[in-house]
């Protein structure tokens, strides 16, 4: 189960809603081996694209570094479909390389990125097995 | 001659779960053939046809191999390699 904060789902569909009709992506760190997204950083999609998403190696780079110094992992990684629905697609399957981390995918298509609700699904990936997850909403943590 | 290479979670299984290893070479074919002769399947994981796999990246001192001449990208003693797989995807 994910569980995650109004304020960091709301951030990710406004991202999502942003960038539409190319795919949006981007991270939510939070302190090691605790599974609590807590920092939001949207990715630039270096392939700008509306059926590809890929953080350019340079910001990749930065990112890991950064999460290394402040001791967090990498909790979620989110993505947009901007057509299709929310749901990993083979090459999101085959390219899934963090089993710890939440895969959330959220769909803008049907008019969702001006109006109405956004799918918000979330997902493990591992060993190309996808597995859905429930989507615990919480307006805060408990500590 | 002793560089650093730091290794992503996914590949931990072939480095009993280190998160960083020290190999040898004097570039960096040399030294993913290194990596390979103590972390037996590294090397299939990184590579495809003698070039670097579409979605792994490798950096050697922040730099992305692909600018800096690809495998024969030369090393030096206390470089630091990073490799990472890409965060991509697509509908």
């Amino acid at each position: 189960m994910l569980t995650i904060s109004r304020a960091l789902v709301d951030e990710i569909i406004a991202h999502a809603r942003r960038d539409h009709p190319d795919e949006a992506c981007g991270v939510i760190a939070g302190p090691i081996g605790s599974d609590r997204p807590e920092r939001f950083i949207p990715m630039l999609n270096a392939a700008m694209s509306p059926t590809f998403y890929e953080f350019d190696s340079g910001d990749l780079l930065r990112l890991y570094r950064e999460m290394d110094d402040n001791d967090e992992d990498p909790i979620v990684i989110y993505h947009s479909h901007t057509a299709t629905e929310a749901y990993p697609s083979r090459t999101d399957i085959n390219l899934a390389s963090e089993p710890g981390a939440h895969y959330v995918l959220v769909s803008t298509r049907d008019g969702a990125h001006e109006a109405g609700e956004v799918e918000f699904r979330s997902y493990r990936i591992i060993d190309s097995v996808v597995t859905e997850e429930e989507v615990r909403v919480v307006e805060r943590y408990n500590q | 001659m002793s560089i650093e290479v730091r290794i992503p979670t996914i590949l931990r299984t072939y480095t009993n779960d280190e998160r960083a290893v020290t190999a040898a070479g004097a570039n960096v074919r040399a030294l993913i053939s290194d990596l390979e002769s103590n972390h037996a399947g590294i090397a299939e994981r990184l590579l495809e046809n003698d070039e670097v796999r579409r979605f792994v990246n490798i950096y050697v001192n922040d730099e992305d191999i692909r600018f800096t001449g690809g495998l024969d990208t030369e090393l030096s003693d206390g470089d630091t390699v990073v490799i990472l797989p890409a965060v991509a995807g697509g509908c």
